[in-house]
């Protein structure tokens, strides 16, 4: 029986979420919330045993969808990059279910959002999955419509803006990302990254496709200066939706543009692009995090802060361009996508209590939650773990891929993006201290909270916790990441 | 409508249309030098057409060699619809009636157009397999049909409970899922159809999907023709 | 120049025209058809690519790309349309301008 499954694995993860997502559109909010604790829970019985397989095999796995194969075919494959990714998404999307099934009355006003959550996550997994460009052309648009159907479905008038302005931005980043994929099958005749790799040569055409590609996908990441769209969008959100885009959506455009860069070794094909990406990293390290100090209400804040989380992202591609040996590249890949990991985690616990936090205060501004901690020790408790970890204090998860990063910039001696790292850390600690010296704090008038529940409670703290053990227990991840990474990061060195 | 769209202003316009300007010239160096010569997959599809089941090279990549880009794009379609749906306030597909049209002119060329569009669906689905059509082509004469019945005041929007338009907008992607995993169970992959049983699956898969797509596309114009007010929720608007 | 190099120039033109739209007018169905318009665009180029190969019949590939991208690109237009729809009846806003996002 397993022989039979464990060879289809990839296929039945994403069928589940398929038909899940399929018959939550059909039946009541209590039934549509019964199926999507049982996908979820499905969800990770299956991406472990997927990563334990990859793990275990040490292999690339390739699933050939209708048994044709590139490039007649589409083909799947999972790495240690994509298992790590897939596993991500499933620990986090398990603790968003559940907080979910805690947070919203059941009502059937937010039916729909079962249905909406489960193709955003089958969306993720075909996309983390997928090793054709055009495919991933339509994983994208699956990501987005279910995205902005979930950024809208409060129908509150913020959120409703806010919708429209991601719709159009993201929209406009997927259309760029098509004329890409076009020009490249123009010049190379093939979808697959596997035989992009073989068949890339420098000419215009190939190059216009990459930058195209790339310009689209840093629309839908968010790369400062293209993240006018996210604030809003993240912050009018509600919470289990607003810790889903921050923590997982916009780690899977980023996905992509590292595959990007390692198949056309993107800084040959279009040199500066890497160090250009780098730079955009440090303006968004900055400028996220000074606007983040300034807001004045606390998911606003949550979401600066996402701006600026997504920086670090891109200064692995400046530092793995300037490597001189196979190691230092490896160190510092290692570095951005636990930086991925880590983030996802700790933003996931940041975005899920600050909701419980504005439940309980009925409010959203920041001076209406002075002296939370007294109250509310636990939502405040995690919020504080959480940072913890986005300044990237030992022990947590953010700790090591800032260490890894600062290691890896003074290994190639481009020691000026440890300055970065190291920068950014202070000013997270600002934006971070500042709440929470504000929960220990007093205000002007008692603060009221009303009764809250413990599922809400729980989740963040859960995976608040969990960005801190990634921090100790680092190494298994670092483990898995490292023969993939290793095999990826050679097309990006100089 | 409001008319206080403030205009945007002369100096940024000038600063678009120069940067526009630019990313044309830059695509269009690209596109220029794109090789003129066959480096696509065309030759590899014309070899297999014989064993994807249907004649068409196109409904062949679309349902055969890269039926898994369809499957997620009739799931973008289905994730559409819901997302149209989850903006309506509640009880709004149930309720109400577009306003009729008192127009005979209009009535008595539904009479006549809707029975003809319905044979031409037909024929589209039927024609997919070894010439230009298929599922969406076929789907959309069906759902510009809907249109037009509703329109002309024949079919009030709600004469469908909720729960059939939603069990018909869904069938198309359902029944495609369970074809994609129906080869699993022998030991083949996802979307791998035995050769004999290549062309009557994907007649199934199309047949079905343009009932769904038909039906996704009237719900998604009645939802959102219908005017949004209380009347219309109560269900007396006529 | 020959046929095919008119179309590609013709997508590459009317792609710039929609991101026009899209960028500089504020209305926003304006911004939609301007997406429209970029989608269009794309479609046009894939088809152009596709008559390249030597031979009456064209490459089967690009076109399925532009039905894939057609059917996507009408799902994603028709939830904006519906957007656009709900923010008029709630707000009467028929533009981003009209927001203040940190309210």
């Amino acid at each position: 029986m397993l022989d039979l499954i464990q060879p289809q694995l990839p296929a039945i993860t994403l069928a589940v979420l398929l038909f899940a997502a399929s018959a939550a559109f059909l039946v009541r909010f209590e039934r549509a919330r019964a199926i999507a604790l049982v996908a979820a829970g499905v969800q990770v019985v299956l991406v472990s045993w997927i990563t334990w397989i990859v793990v275990g095999q040490d292999r690339v796995w390739v699933y050939t969808i209708g048994g044709w194969g590139a490039p007649l075919g589409i083909d799947l494959t999972i790495d240690g990059v994509s298992a790590v990714m897939m596993l991500l998404t499933a620990v986090v999307g398990c603790v968003v279910t559940v907080y979910s099934a805690g947070y919203f009355p059941p009502k059937d006003s937010y039916r729909l959002f079962w249905s909406l959550w489960l193709f955003l996550w089958a969306a993720l997994f075909a996309l983390f999955a997928s090793n054709d460009i055009f495919n991933l052309y339509v994983c994208l648009e699956l990501l987005t419509i279910s995205a902005v159907g979930l950024v809208a479905i409060s129908g509150e008038r913020a959120a409703l803006f806010a919708g429209m302005r991601y719709i159009l931005s993201a929209l406009a980043g997927s259309l760029i990302y098509l004329f890409g994929v076009a020009l490249v099958y123009a010049s190379t005749g093939v979808l697959d990254f596997d035989l992009l790799a073989t068949q890339v040569s420098i000419d215009p055409t190939t190059q216009a496709g990459l930058a195209l590609m790339v310009i689209g996908l840093l629309l839908k990441t968010a790369l400062f200066p293209m993240h006018f769209w996210l604030p809003p969008a993240h912050a009018n959100a509600v919470a289990p939706v607003s810790a889903v885009l921050s923590a997982l959506v916009v780690k899977g455009s980023f996905y992509i543009i590292f595959k990007l860069m390692h198949v056309f070794t993107g800084h040959e094909m279009i040199p500066g692009l890497a160090e250009l990406m780098g730079i955009l990293g440090v303006c968004a390290i900055i400028w996220g995090s000074v606007q983040a100090f300034t807001q004045k209400r606390l998911k606003m804040m949550v979401a600066y802060s996402t701006v600026a989380q997504i920086g670090y992202l891109f200064l692995l591609f400046p530092l793995v361009a300037a490597a001189d040996d196979i190691q230092t590249a490896v160190l510092a890949a290692s570095a951005g996508l636990f930086h991925a990991v880590s983030h996802g985690l700790a933003k996931g616990a940041m975005f899920l209590t600050a909701g419980t936090i504005v439940k309980a205060v009925g409010s959203d501004r920041l001076e209406d939650m002075a002296g939370l901690s007294r109250l509310a020790p636990i939502p405040a408790f995690t919020f504080a773990i959480a940072g913890v970890s986005m300044v990237g204090l030992p022990p947590s998860g953010g700790f090591v891929s800032k260490w890894l990063y600062v290691s890896s910039a003074i290994e190639t001696g481009a020691w000026w993006w440890a300055g970065a790292v190291v920068v950014g850390g202070l000013l997270a600690a600002l934006y971070i201290f500042k709440v929470i010296a504000l929960f220990m704090g007093s205000g002007k008038e008692p603060l009221q909270v009303g009764v809250s529940n413990r599922v809400i409670t729980i989740a963040p703290l859960v995976l608040a916790l969990m960005s801190l053990v990634i921090g100790v227990f680092g190494q298994p991840i670092l483990d898995l990441l490292y023969p993939a990474v290793e095999s990826l990061t050679a097309g990006m060195m100089r | 409508m409001p008319n206080n769209i403030e205009r945007p202003r002369r100096a940024q316009h000038i600063v678009a249309v120069g940067l526009l300007v630019a990313v044309f010239v830059l695509l269009a160096r690209a596109v220029l030098y794109i090789p003129m010569h066959d480096t696509g997959v065309a030759s590899s599809i014309q070899d297999n057409l014989q064993i994807s089941g249907v004649l068409n090279p196109v409904t062949a990549v679309l349902l055969n060699f890269r039926g898994y880009d369809t499957l997620l794009e009739i799931a973008v379609l289905v994730l559409a619809i819901i997302g149209v749906l989850s903006l309506q306030r509640e009880g709004m597909l149930a309720s109400g009636r577009l306003a009729p049209f008192a127009d005979p002119a209009l009535s008595l060329l539904t009479r006549i157009l809707v029975p003809m569009m319905i044979l031409i669906a037909g024929y589209l689905l039927w024609a997919g397999e070894k010439a230009p059509g298929g599922a969406f082509q076929a789907g959309s004469i069906l759902g510009a049909a809907g249109v037009l019945v509703t329109l002309s005041g024949h079919v009030r929007p709600g004469w469908l409970s909720p729960a059939i338009v939603k069990i018909i907008i869904a069938v198309g992607f359902v029944v495609f899922l369970v074809a994609a995993i129906i080869p699993m169970f022998f030991d083949k992959n996802l979307l791998e159809y035995p050769l004999h049983l290549a062309k009557p699956l994907i007649i199934l898969i199309e047949t079905w999907l343009t009932f769904s797509i038909g039906m996704i596309l009237v719900t998604m114009f009645i939802s959102s023709a219908a005017p949004i007010t209380d009347d219309y929720v109560r269900g007396d608007a006529t | 120049m020959t046929q095919i190099e008119i179309y590609l120039l013709a997508g590459a033109a009317m792609f710039c025209i929609g991101l026009y739209g899209l960028v500089v007018r504020p209305h926003l169905l304006h911004k939609v058809m301007g997406l429209n318009v970029m989608a269009v665009a794309v479609f046009l180029v894939l088809v152009s690519v596709a008559r390249r190969v030597p031979g009456p019949t064209p490459d089967a590939l690009p076109h399925a790309m532009v039905l894939t991208g057609i059917v996507v690109s009408v799902a994603a237009t028709a939830y904006s349309l519906a957007l656009i729809k709900r923010i008029y009846t709630e707000t009467g806003a028929v533009t981003l301008q009209e927001t203040d996002d940190d309210a």
